[in-house]
């Protein structure tokens, strides 16, 4: 029906596609480590060795684990399997609250312990006005 | 099939269609803008910064619905030796890429409140920079080759290389750990977006897609009057 030369280049583009993204699949797989923006509690637990580098972990804020005081904010992150302690010194940002994903960025102490330089809240994807939300609450 | 397609023909019905889908534009536009910024509730978690999200979904998914269609007409195209496609393609990319920085500036402004900051190198957010790098890329490449086969050639190959991207950008936010929350819309499973805010959203991306349609118009009607110019009749 189609020409040879149509055929030709119909199979370079497909030639072209898969090599694409069988190399894309293999580079991204291989940097996986560097791609996540952040590491579970779970995660942390199992790393080998604490390096001196900076981190990110995230997951969720530990409900009644958020204590305050003149100095510093500590809480506790948990994937519900693993938790960490968090110590942070500064300003948190709005959305940062009990129940809600969190994002801590800065330094281990030990596998327990965990100083961050900078908090980030993480929304999640779930949009409702206030009048459902206290519904969903109730029932 | 291609000959319906011929440039006298097609631009009887570009040229009118603008004015009619200018009034379409309009209407739409207003009746999004007043459901999303007075008629919507605010959120529960984010209060008026949900607002935002009006905005920046609808181009980000726009970007990407227009660099999906500049690759299928680039690739088809190139197959099939057909000028026209690559016209159409040409004409629809600026939309594309202006709706790609529309995301990421408004990103940038609902992360700094919510989140607590303007940027993360988080993989959403990074491969949504890749995408408008390869915008520039291929518009810039329209630009800087006189000869038509070498930028026929040369824009397929770049649309070729950034679709990689596309699912990329789509699944980001379920393969890795990321900033960005994940899709709030499924097909497969239960969308958790709050139907009074999903119906501004849906209107605000039709909106958006009269948008590009109608810069569309304009440029593709630009191409066809060069071409009348040059005396061709035929692409």
């Amino acid at each position: 029906m189609y020409g040879r030369k149509v055929k030709l280049r119909f199979f370079f583009v497909v030639l072209i596609l898969t090599t694409l993204i069988l190399s894309v699949f293999l580079i991204l797989k291989s940097l996986e480590e560097n791609v996540v923006y952040f590491q579970s509690p779970t995660e942390i637990k199992e790393l080998t060795d604490i390096g001196k580098k900076k981190i990110r972990v995230g997951g969720m804020v530990k409900n009644n684990s958020v204590s305050i005081n003149s100095k510093e904010i500590s809480f506790v992150i948990t994937d519900f399997k693993n938790e960490i302690n968090v110590i942070y010194s500064g300003v948190v940002p709005n959305l940062f609250s009990e129940g809600k994903g969190v994002v801590a960025e800065g330094y281990l102490n030990d596998r327990n312990f965990f100083t961050a330089s900078k908090i980030l809240a993480k929304h999640d994807e779930n949009y409702m006005p206030p009048e459902v939300k206290a519904a969903l609450e109730e029932k | 099939m291609f000959k319906f397609f011929e440039p006298n023909k097609i631009f009887l019905i570009t040229s009118r269609a603008f004015k009619y889908v200018l009034f379409l534009f309009i209407v739409v536009l207003s009746i999004g803008l007043t459901e999303a910024l007075i008629l919507s509730p605010e959120d529960y978690k984010q209060s008026h910064a949900v607002r935002i999200m009006y905005v920046h979904v609808p181009a980000a998914w726009i970007s990407l619905g227009i660099f999906s269609a500049l690759t299928f007409l680039s690739v088809m195209g190139f197959i099939f030796k057909n000028k026209n496609l690559f016209l159409i393609s040409k004409s629809l990319a600026p939309s594309g890429f202006v709706f790609n920085i529309i995301a990421l500036v408004t990103g940038a402004i609902w992360g700094k409140p919510t989140w607590g900051t303007w940027w993360a190198w988080d993989a959403r957010i990074t491969s949504m920079l890749i995408l408008a790098l390869f915008y520039v890329m291929y518009l810039v490449a329209w630009r800087i080759y006189e000869d038509q086969e070498k930028v026929f050639k040369i824009t397929s190959l770049i649309t070729i290389l950034g679709i990689i991207n596309v699912p990329i950008i789509k699944f980001s936010v379920d393969w890795w750990n990321t900033l960005h929350q994940s899709a709030s819309i499924n097909i497969l499973s239960k969308t958790s977006i709050h139907v009074s805010m999903l119906f501004p959203l849906l209107i605000m991306t039709a909106a958006f897609t009269l948008f590009s349609l109608l810069i569309f118009l304009m440029k593709y009607n630009t191409e066809l009057i060069k071409l009348k110019r040059k005396g061709l009749d035929r692409l």
